[in-house]
């Protein structure tokens, strides 16, 4: 019965007693790696570190938003290095800082963590495949994305403008791209998604290839865990999305630099040709962002009700439903670029339609939990979280995707509620949910359950106080992308900046949490959640050996009931 | 090793078709800029107008019904031209043909050549305008000082009165705007010459 197969694995693998198990030097190891394990490894701190930057751009604007008028962005811009900012170039450093805050957490910190990271790391080890099928290719991608954001990181220190670094916001729509910000910093942030979107092409070929190629024996496609078919349709979707948005920004490049009017009127070219093609790929770049945490939390919730999933069959499917139809919705990021009524129906109703394959998941992951027997072990704790955060942000989703309402709602406050309850509270917390669940099996050491728990309590009160607010900002019109605000958004921006305290004080309680992990955490067993644990990566030692499954595991057919 | 390197032929492969959807992908990115444009032809999309010629415009009919049409007119920035209509607004019978008179005075002590483009509000009515002459389908070329009197000749398709989406529309707005495709002889397609 394909429908319960991800039960259960028994699996015959050579986890133990690796004397062989040799290791390269600290070099080899590290730069010029081809270990699926050693790079998601890197991907995770990669991901770590640009978060900490992106976060304290976020910081950065909250502290500015705490009150209206303009308190903190004369003395941001001197860190950039401006010297005595005017007027102009102090506004810029706000659109400096929400493009970079937008960028990086996109490209340089949610895609390396949840499919760099844990992609890596798991997908193989699920399959029971020894490595990605292509190591070294694996190393450009990671090594790519890198890249990229250095790129990122020296626009903001180039002028831009009106100022030092690019600020185009993260959409990066003409003319303010192209007439609108002479200077390299544009250039700069161009090619930094050039990079780094060439290094997700790669690792979308290198998964693809891997779970259609790689399984062991009996691992069908209809066995393989949810997380593995999240990856697997995540990475269609960044084959397909990916190069699209490379076109559009390489027309913007051309238009910047080398006299074309792709975007540009006088020519015979449309702006809004370009807000097509980079809707095309950043609808679909938001289920790249959601896809696998969706993945993360099916393993989670299967494992601490010790019950398989419920609908397995469904829930993939469901996937492959959002991927599908994720591809003819984008127009409803640009209801006010003057569609007509017939495309702002049509738009509408297909973007309505992905809540159904969505309600399927939530709807799963809770039949599932009916009935189980669960233990609030940390990762479930978050997972919990997970669910609850993203239907409320996939609540306001189906409000937005009115073409009407929209037309009131468009830019405002509201907007940024609901992609930051999807996105910040969504994949982030499903982030955090993985991190937790196999923090232990990647390092070794037990993390402290306590500390998990009160950082998972930490931050769901600190991001709700900064995101639950901004709806009603939005709906009392609040623009967004404005570093200043009318007096009567003073109380709730107030809060929200209280919140942005708060959930950052629960990251020291996580990195505290790490430290403990590794200075006096217990040593991890094989399979320290116990009996709900059924997929591969829990038949290994914990951390697993560096070379694993050399004699592939064979998936025996279970029969239940 | 013949079952590694059966492994390793069956992982290029799929590679390369991946490889190939990208490839095909980024390709679909820039066959849809002519691809948009046709549409927007087509479809009168984003307020593009239609161009037809003077037998055709023959065997339209006035239909009795009257329209307002409004007349914009704006110069790009780097522009040095004063671009005008010669009436703000008109009222025509819809289906009749009528002329509105544009007029332009280069200020600048070169000789510019422009082209205008042109966009129609609100854009559900942009595929009833029909254009049969205009200024806009040719570059002007203006003197140092010269003036011209430019003409436009159109009609509005009578069908618009039979379109739901237009069914409140009493007003619609024909927009140019001149843009400098050269100054002096010399083309200047480049952005960094004309200032932009």
């Amino acid at each position: 019965m394909a429908t319960t197969a991800p039960e259960h694995f028994p699996a015959h693998s050579d986890d133990h007693a690796h004397d062989h198990d040799h290791k390269p030097g600290f070099f080899a190891r590290w730069f010029m790696s081809t270990n699926h394990k050693d790079i998601g490894t890197m991907y995770l701190i990669f991901a770590i570190i640009a978060g900490i930057i992106g976060g304290a751009f976020s910081g950065m604007m909250r502290v500015e938003l705490a009150q209206p008028g303009i308190q903190y962005l004369d003395t941001f811009a001197k860190w950039f290095g401006a010297v005595n900012p005017d007027f102009n170039s102090t506004l810029h450093v706000w659109n400096v800082l929400i493009t970079a805050h937008g960028l990086i957490m996109v490209f340089f910190m949610v895609m390396p963590a949840i499919i760099g990271g844990f992609g890596n790391w798991f997908v193989p080890i699920m399959i029971g495949a020894p490595d990605m099928a292509f190591p070294r290719m694996n190393n450009i991608s990671f090594w790519l994305t890198v890249a990229g954001f250095c790129s990122l990181l020296c626009s903001a220190f180039v002028p831009g403008g009106t100022g030092l670094g690019a600020g185009t916001g993260w959409t990066v729509y003409a003319p303010l791209s192209t007439t609108g910000s002479p200077g390299p910093a544009v250039d700069f942030g161009i090619f930094a998604l050039h990079l780094s979107g060439a290094g997700s092409i790669m690792g979308a070929i290198n998964f693809i290839t891997t779970i259609f190629n790689m399984r062991a024996p009996g691992m069908t496609m209809h066995k393989m865990p949810l997380f593995v078919w999240s990856v697997l349709v995540t990475a269609f979707l960044l084959l397909l999305a990916l190069p699209v948005l490379a076109a559009a920004i390489t027309m913007l490049l051309t238009d910047r630099n080398f006299g074309t009017t792709f975007f540009d009127p006088s020519g015979g070219g449309d702006p809004v040709l370009y807000q097509h093609l980079f809707w095309f790929f950043g609808h679909p770049e938001v289920y790249i962002m959601i896809l696998p945490g969706f993945g993360i939390i099916s393993q989670i919730v299967s494992t601490f009700s010790k019950k398989p999933v419920f609908g397995y069959l469904g829930m993939a499917y469901a996937m492959v439903a959002i991927g599908v139809v994720g591809f003819i919705v984008w127009a409803h990021h640009m209801y006010t670029t003057g569609l007509s009524v017939n495309t702002k129906m049509y738009f509408t109703a297909a973007t309505m339609v992905i809540a159904v394959p969505t309600g399927i998941k939530i709807f799963s992951w809770i039949a599932t939990m009916w009935g189980g027997s669960i233990t609030f072990k940390s990762p479930m704790v978050w997972a919990i979280g997970f669910i609850f955060l993203f239907t409320v942000g996939g609540v306001t989703g189906v409000v937005l995707a009115n073409g009407g309402i929209d037309d009131n709602l468009h830019d405002t406050y509201y907007v940024v509620a609901h992609f930051h309850y999807v996105l910040s509270l969504g994949a982030v917390t499903a982030l955090f949910a993985g991190f937790y669940y196999w923090f232990p099996k990647m390092s070794g050491r037990m993390h402290s359950e306590f500390l998990a728990h009160v950082h998972f309590w930490v931050f769901f009160v600190g991001v709700n106080l900064i995101f639950f607010p901004m709806h009603f900002l939005g709906l009392q019109g609040m623009p967004r992308r404005y570093p200043d605000y009318a007096e009567a958004y003073a109380h709730w921006n107030q809060i929200a900046t209280d919140g942005y305290m708060i959930m950052a004080a629960s990251l020291v309680i996580w990195f505290a949490n790490i430290a403990y992990a590794f200075v006096a955490g217990k040593k991890a067993e094989d399979n320290y959640w116990g009996e709900g644990a059924t997929t591969l990566e829990w038949t290994l030692s914990s951390p697993p050996p560096f070379h694993q499954f050399e004699t592939l595991p064979v998936i025996e057919e279970v029969h239940h009931h | 090793m013949t079952a590694v390197t059966h492994q390793q032929r069956s992982n290029r492969k799929t590679a390369f078709i991946a490889l190939a959807i990208a490839l095909g992908m980024l390709g679909l990115g820039y066959a849809s800029v002519p691809l948009y444009r046709i549409f927007c032809q087509v479809t009168g999309y984003g307020g593009t107008t239609k161009r037809v010629d003077a037998t055709q415009a023959a065997t339209v009919k006035d239909s009795g019904r009257t329209i307002t049409v409004r007349f914009d007119a704006n110069v790009a920035r780097d522009m040095p031209w004063d671009f005008k209509p010669l009436q703000v607004t008109d009222t025509v019978s819809i289906g009749a043909r009528d002329m509105a008179l544009f007029w332009a005075k280069n200020d600048s002590d070169q000789t510019v050549t422009g082209t205008a483009s042109f966009n129609v509000e609100p854009e559900q009515a942009a595929k009833y305008f029909n254009k049969i002459q205009c200024f806009c389908f040719t570059e002007q070329t203006l003197k140092p000082g010269e003036e011209v009197r430019m003409p436009v000749l159109y009609y509005i398709d009578p069908a618009i009165l039979d379109d739901p989406d237009n069914k409140d529309v009493e007003l619609i707005t024909l927009s140019y705007t001149f843009h400098v495709t050269s100054i002096g002889d010399a083309k200047t397609l480049d952005r960094e010459q004309t200032g932009g």
